[in-house]
């Protein structure tokens, strides 16, 4: 099972000449993923050379997911590009879409998001500007690194990179079922509510933690899905308690607006449902081991 | 990236929405000489202009920073008042001096993201003038909130069904819509996340206008535009101009302990731990925010070390680094080298610096910094106890 990638995932990868795709498309076939094509429109017909492995190159996503299958595109194309390689992925009809690219105009993601949702969500969007999504020992799409864990029963939502790994080393012995960086930007295509929703309805995830930082509600939001909808256990992180008013911290989207997006607010918002909230990463850790232990 | 009123305005006028005439003045004789060019052209108005602070920060008026005068002499005697001022800390380095609207009521216009429905959101009252956060919070119900969707956009039919939602009056409606509808070509050809007019006036003489403007502009869209001709050298801190200029990801914080590390996340998370643990040596508080991303090469790393050690505050560095796909061996090369280029530089490391180092292949990067052996380094296992060591540097020096 897992959440929304799992060992039968086909995965393309748009931008597979470029050098991002060439080296994370290598890394996804060495932890054993099914990639089975790339796109770029200037080299159809080519083939690709991915630490020894030969992948065909396709023209569109429309006959990539054709010749091979496909049921997962991520992306890799640059930010001037992203926009165009997202709606032409929404336009296959591709299921699951991973924006791996960071630096998207907040414009561009506007759009491919109302672009999807006009089109009935037919493709679920993860990202932008994320890490992409890890099933441990069923399959890896986008760059998360495969050998810092074991697959296992937690199910991990976050909206930052390093956090996630940390985590998932940390947690290594116990193992995951998915992890899910969701990206730091502002607009962003699959929230935590979206993955928490999933790891609930997964019968092979036990715990979620989530992984949260200043900015925006989302937090708030998932506190208030989880008090009405969530049986599992949930622990959380949030970062950011020290960081000032009006300042980008790293994340496009990680900025307090006046009074909003504290990450006070979103601790507190979680705990008043049940969640704990762990002080340090660490901490979040040994609040997720006990949780598994004494399950 | 905010924009001064005047920038903003430069946009709006490039976009046909109507604003008051002005100039941007930075010492009183220029203030003195765009209000005698008023004077030529308005004789005997009164007020003949305004003469407004530019900073990047709300509650002018209150400041003092706004002033009317009648005479190019006053416009230079009030232009002096107002250079130089500090509002909210920021230093008055020009201001605008502008022709005086007759203002028969104040409105309210803007567009913005809306973060949690993920689409824009344009807010629109006739109860303009006002801080808009308080009208929000005291009569919600005043504040028409309109969605915005990204692919329709805002026609005349939508600017219309804006500023009625507003309750903008029957007779300013149609003028207001078209200004509306420029202003949304302003946020979408722009690459604005916001883009607010507090008060959009209605003129005695019928007139709809922008009386002032604020604009933030995205970053992530700076490679699509030109936006060196917003670019304000006064306000940026010296410390991240230099950081910027070296494409590193700096904030500078007010705090004791340098910190480095790699991803947003991590970073925002190492300032929160090493503020806990500070609070057991006397309220210790990092120095910065400085991400150095995924890779992390000794170049990277040399320039990091550089710009936080040039901050007197520091008294620690905290290099807190987990390897995700860059192993740690890289990255403890890169230390080792960094601290190599400093010193050949003539600025060797004078404060201890705490290193964590853990993920990919940490072993070997823990032992690459142990056969090294520089003085200032100091290796601990694990992020908690490595923000309590710096935290306690910081305050035994």
């Amino acid at each position: 099972m897992a959440i929304f990638l799992n060992a039968d995932s086909k995965i393309i990868v748009q931008g597979i000449t470029g050098s991002e795709g060439r080296k994370h498309g290598a890394r996804m076939l060495a932890a054993g993923t099914s990639v089975v094509g790339g796109t770029n429109p200037r080299k159809a017909g080519q083939t690709v050379d991915l630490a020894g492995h030969s992948v065909p190159v396709f023209g569109t996503v429309a006959e990539a997911m054709a010749q091979t299958g496909a049921d997962v595109s991520v992306i890799f194309v640059p930010e001037a590009g992203t926009k165009g390689a997202v709606i032409e992925a929404i336009d296959a009809g591709i299921p699951l879409a991973i924006v791996i690219t960071e630096g998207i105009p907040v414009h561009d993601t506007a759009e491919f998001w109302a672009y999807a949702s006009a089109k009935g969500n037919t493709t679920r969007i993860v990202g932008p500007n994320c890490p992409g999504v890890a099933s441990p020992g069923k399959s890896n799409a986008g760059i998360i690194p495969a050998d810092i864990t074991s697959e296992g029963r937690i199910g991990l939502v976050s909206k930052s990179g390093t956090l996630t790994y940390q985590m998932m080393y940390e947690l290594r012995d116990i193992g995951f079922s998915t992890a899910v960086g969701i990206g730091g930007d502002p607009i962003i295509g699959t929230t935590h509510i979206d993955c928490i929703r999933a790891f609930e309805d997964d019968p092979e995830t036990d715990a979620i933690v989530m992984i949260g930082e200043i900015g925006g509600d989302a937090e708030e939001r998932a506190a208030a899905y989880i008090d009405k909808n969530v049986s599992k256990p949930v622990v959380a992180y949030v970062a950011g308690f020290t960081a000032p008013e009006g300042k980008t911290m790293g994340h496009a989207g990680a900025i307090i607006s006046g009074s909003a997006g504290t990450a006070q607010a979103k601790k507190e918002a979680l705990e008043k449902v049940g969640v704990r909230v762990g002080r340090t990463p660490s901490e979040t850790a040994r609040l997720v081991r006990d949780l598994m232990n004494a399950g | 990236m905010d924009l001064f009123e005047y920038q903003a305005k430069e946009l709006f006028a490039e976009y046909g929405v109507p604003i008051p005439q002005g100039r941007v003045a930075t010492t009183p004789a220029q203030a003195r000489q765009i209000a005698e060019e008023f004077a030529a052209t308005r004789p005997g108005a009164k007020p003949l202009v305004v003469i407004k602070a530019q900073v990047k920060t709300g509650g002018r008026g209150k400041a003092g920073g706004v002033k009317l005068a009648d005479t190019p002499e006053e416009a230079e005697e009030k232009a002096r008042k107002i250079l130089g001022m500090d509002i909210k800390g920021h230093t008055v380095h020009s201001v605008l001096v502008a022709g005086d609207t007759k203002i028969a009521q104040e409105f309210y216009l803007s567009y913005l993201l809306d973060r949690s429905d993920r689409t824009f959101l344009s807010m629109c009252t006739v109860e303009g003038g006002m801080e808009i956060e308080d009208l929000a919070r005291e009569r919600p119900d005043a504040l028409a909130r309109i969605p915005v969707s990204a692919l329709a956009g805002v026609d005349h039919n939508k600017a219309l069904e804006i500023v009625r939602a507003g309750r903008l009056p029957e007779a300013a409606q149609e003028s207001a819509a078209a200004l509306a509808e420029r202003l949304w070509a302003v946020f979408t050809d722009e690459d604005a996340t916001l883009v607010e007019v507090n008060p959009l006036v209605y003129t005695d003489e019928g007139q709809v206008v922008a009386l002032d403007a604020k604009v933030t502009l995205d970053d992530n869209a700076a490679f699509r535009h030109d936006w060196d001709r917003f670019a304000d050298p006064t306000a940026a801190d010296p410390l991240e101009a230099r950081a910027k200029a070296k494409h590193l990801n700096y904030v500078k914080l007010d705090g004791q302990v340098g910190i480095i590390g790699n991803g947003a996340g991590l970073v925002m998370s190492t300032l929160d731990v090493v503020a806990y643990a500070g609070e057991d040596f006397g309220g210790v508080r990092p120095a910065n925010f400085l991400d150095i991303g995924g890779g992390a090469s000794a170049e990277v790393m040399a320039n990091g070390l550089d710009i936080v050690l040039s901050d007197p505050d520091v008294k620690s560095v905290l290099v807190n680094v987990f390897g995700g796909i860059t192993s740690c061996d890289a990255v403890a090369n890169g230390i080792v080298s960094a601290i190599g280029m400093l010193a050949e530089r003539g600025e060797p490391v004078r404060h201890p610096i705490v290193v964590r180092l853990d993920g990919n292949n940490a072993a070997e990067g823990r032992r690459i910094l142990e056969e090294a052996a520089i003085p200032a380094v100091e290796q601990v296992a694990t992020m908690d106890d490595a923000a309590r060591r710096a935290a306690e540097l910081a305050a035994g020096a």
